[in-house]
């Protein structure tokens, strides 16, 4: 684990493959290869140096790119087999879940749901797949951009002949003299290349800051990471639903009491063929109903002082706000959306008190199904009790009337009906469209009257602090893929050895574009074009 | 050098390993994340009772307070209320409270409901959700224990027997 002095004078560290400094090939292995592996400029990826501790092993592992790519993939089947069937939050609230998916989707769909794919985006295991890969990132990152500045830091101008020999791109001049090389320096400048000279040797150097590009990148999807992350810190992402009919003020969830919101209409618009362009009328009459607009027109309100819950809180009116698709209400860090509603939800039923023989009646009785009086005097000696209230009705599995929910959707009514031929009263069990009179006949019936209706919307309550680093995460995440994609770096080196003239060059991508500027930087000197070894190997090999 | 290294990587791998426990605990945590934290202060707040008087929490300081929050259509709340009540009346000298909130129905139903079931202890209605808001209430029924200075002992959901109510009250009596 010694550290390794080049003949140049330069310290390596240990592993390192070529001098960060002169280039000279220090790992016997790729002593006779033809060409070198410039990855990282041969510096000591310092992952594959040390084994020694379970910390170093933890590591290496993660250092891998190898194991990255594998994580990547094994996240992307994944996340493709959530896909197969709608996860759980889109399934219909019909049904429990354990039932849902083996009734729409057979044995597969049971399978599905055991394996738990219902809810796969917050498995812990897809979970723990997502942090290993944020986990790869850093490590696999930190491990190669520091070794590599480090090497592109010390590079000398004076390269070693065992390192220029082996670039890419090599060629050796005889008789070139000093105006060759002065014009050759004059238009790489002119290219806009850096140029460092030393003992009469040249190092043209441009766009090193794209061998930075994927570590930018990287930077950017961590902080993306951390971002999606912090969504799980309390107060920092709120997504909650608020039903609300109209004429109702309720209290916004997550805001600890301080504001409420007051639904005063809701509004449902179709297009409407009479009032839109022509040019519409024939798609319109193809599609039929095609919703213009949903709209909740809210008040919000602050209370004011301190007030315990349940109290009736002092309200002050903050704005008014027609809530549409796309336009929230706003307030400090919050946004109402529309997100559903329900149309025609059941507010009051009417009924008259009728005599079933004659077909007289004896007064109206107007019930609102969300706080049903127990009485209602018709005066004279008739009145209606009632006796019991379903709101949303059904018959048990004993047989028994029973209500599945506080919401009115299909409320039923035991009532007395008192008259004074009957004052002891008569008993009948009015649901929708049908009455029983469980103790015979009666003289009396409740006929249904008419109804009343109310909308309900349904307002997403959104809070989002996260979603400004998720947006940097993004934009440092392009200018990464950016600098890496639309920059190249290149080196040309133009060197004195034993009063001839070796030139080698390399870049990082798209060789053809350094060969047109070494041709053009050459032209009209005596220097000879240098060679591509890759090319003149593979023609050699196939003999031409 | 080398110690700094495993000293360097060391921490790295801590802040990643942190950050990941944290992240899973808190996602796996975030559907029983409680309003209402077992060990802290229960809210406050005021409602008034099928009789008409007024009930504040932070009145009942030197008793337990057992609150239980109900719907006459919950089936599992309907079965325990029966328990609820015998030990309201047996422990009620003993300085219990029991405070039955019941989740925005009406007072016809609630009333009918008390009837059939007798219920003695004081039932209130939470009409416009505040409460079942500040506490974080779903699904139903849903219990709170508090104690003699008003912190919240224990969270229960679900049924319970009338072995466990009694265990319950007896944990809150002061």
């Amino acid at each position: 684990m010694k550290d390794v002095k080049c003949e140049c004078g330069h310290v390596n560290p240990h592993g390192t493959v070529l001098c960060e400094a002169c280039g000279k090939v220090l790992d016997e292995q790729s002593q006779d290869k033809s060409l070198l592996d410039m990855r990282y400029e041969g510096s000591a990826r310092r992952s594959q140096t040390y084994n020694k501790s379970i910390v170093d092993k933890i590591w290496n592992f993660f250092s891998s790119v190898k194991v990255g790519v594998w994580l990547i993939v094994v996240t992307l089947v994944a996340s493709a087999a959530g896909t197969i069937l709608p996860q759980e939050m889109y399934i219909p609230p019909t049904m429990p879940a354990e039932e849902y998916y083996e009734d729409q989707y057979g044995w597969f769909g049971k399978l599905y749901y055991e394996l738990g794919f219902n809810n796969l985006y917050s498995s812990w295991w897809y979970l723990v797949l997502i942090a290993m890969i944020g986990i790869s990132l850093v490590i696999c990152s930190l491990d190669r951009v520091v070794p590599l500045y480090k090497a592109l830091k010390a590079q000398k101008v004076t390269r070693h002949e065992g390192f220029l020999k082996r670039q890419r791109l090599f060629g050796i001049s005889e008789n070139v003299d000093e105006q060759d090389i002065a014009a050759v320096k004059q238009r790489l400048k002119a290219k806009r290349y850096n140029i460092r000279e030393e003992n009469g040797d040249l190092l043209a150097e441009k766009g090193r800051f794209s061998r930075w590009g994927p570590y930018v990148n990287h930077v950017g999807l961590i902080i993306f990471l951390i971002g999606g992350m912090l969504r799980f810190v309390p107060g920092m992402y709120i997504d909650k639903v608020l039903w609300l009919r109209e004429g109702e003020t309720k209290v916004v969830p997550e805001t600890d009491g301080q504001y409420y919101v007051a639904n005063e209409k809701f509004i449902l618009e179709n297009y409407d063929k009479e009032k839109e362009d022509k040019t519409f009328e024939a798609a319109i009459d193809r599609a039929g109903m095609v919703v213009k607009n949903y709209q909740t027109n809210a008040v919000l309100y602050k209370r004011v002082g301190p007030a315990i819950p349940g109290e009736q809180p002092e309200l002050e009116k903050v704005k008014e706000h027609k809530i549409k698709v796309n336009q929230p209400l706003k307030f400090e860090k919050f946004a109402l959306y529309q997100v559903d509603y329900k149309l025609d939800e059941l507010n009051t039923m009417s009924f008259s008190l009728t005599n079933k023989a004659t077909g007289n009646t004896f007064g109206d009785v107007k019930i609102n199904l969300y706080d049903p009086k127990p009485k209602y005097d018709l005066g004279n000696g008739y009145g209606v009790e009632v006796l019991s209230f379903f709101p949303d009705f059904e018959f048990a599995k004993d047989g028994e009337p029973t209500t599945k929910s506080r919401i009115p959707n299909n409320p039923a009514f035991v009532f007395k009906m008192t008259s004074p031929e009957v004052p002891k009263g008569e008993t009948s069990f009015v649901a929708i469209q049908q009455t029983i009179e469980p103790l015979g006949d009666n003289q009396y019936k409740m006929a249904f009257k008419g109804i009343e209706t109310k909308n309900v919307t349904a307002l997403t309550v959104r809070k989002d602090l996260t979603i400004w680093i998720i947006v940097l995460g993004g934009i440092l995440f392009m200018i990464g893929v950016i600098q890496g994609a639309y920059w190249n770096h290149r080196r040309i080196w133009v060197q004195n050895k034993n009063g001839e003239i070796w030139i080698a060059a390399h870049t990082n991508k798209n060789w053809y574009g350094l060969k047109r500027e070494i041709e053009s930087a050459l032209s009209e000197t005596k220097i000879n074009i240098p060679n591509d070894q890759i090319q003149r190997e593979k023609m050699d090999k196939e003999g031409v | 050098m080398k110690k700094r290294r495993l000293v360097m990587r060391t921490a790295i791998l801590f802040i990643l390993a942190a950050a990941v426990a944290y992240t899973l605990y808190a996602n796996l945590t975030k559907d029983n994340r409680m309003k209402v934290e077992v060990g802290k202060q229960a809210p406050d707040f005021v409602l008034i009772d099928m009789e008409g008087e007024k009930h504040k929490l932070s009145d009942y300081k030197g008793q337990g307070v057992f609150l239980n929050f109900w719907g006459t259509w919950c089936k599992p709340c309907e079965a325990e209320m029966p328990y609820i009540n015998n030990q309201y009346n047996h422990y009620k000298d003993g300085g219990v409270q029991v405070l039955a909130v019941n989740v925005s129905e009406s007072e016809l139903a609630v009333n009918q409901f008390a009837e059939r079931k007798k219920l003695d202890f004081p039932i209130v209605i939470d009409t416009d959700g505040q409460v079942q808001t500040a506490y974080g209430i779903n699904p139903l029924p849903a219990t709170f224990l508090i104690d003699k200075d008003g912190k919240v002992v224990k969270y229960h959901t679900g049924t319970l027997t009338e072995s466990t109510v009694r265990e319950f009250m007896e944990k809150i009596k002061p």
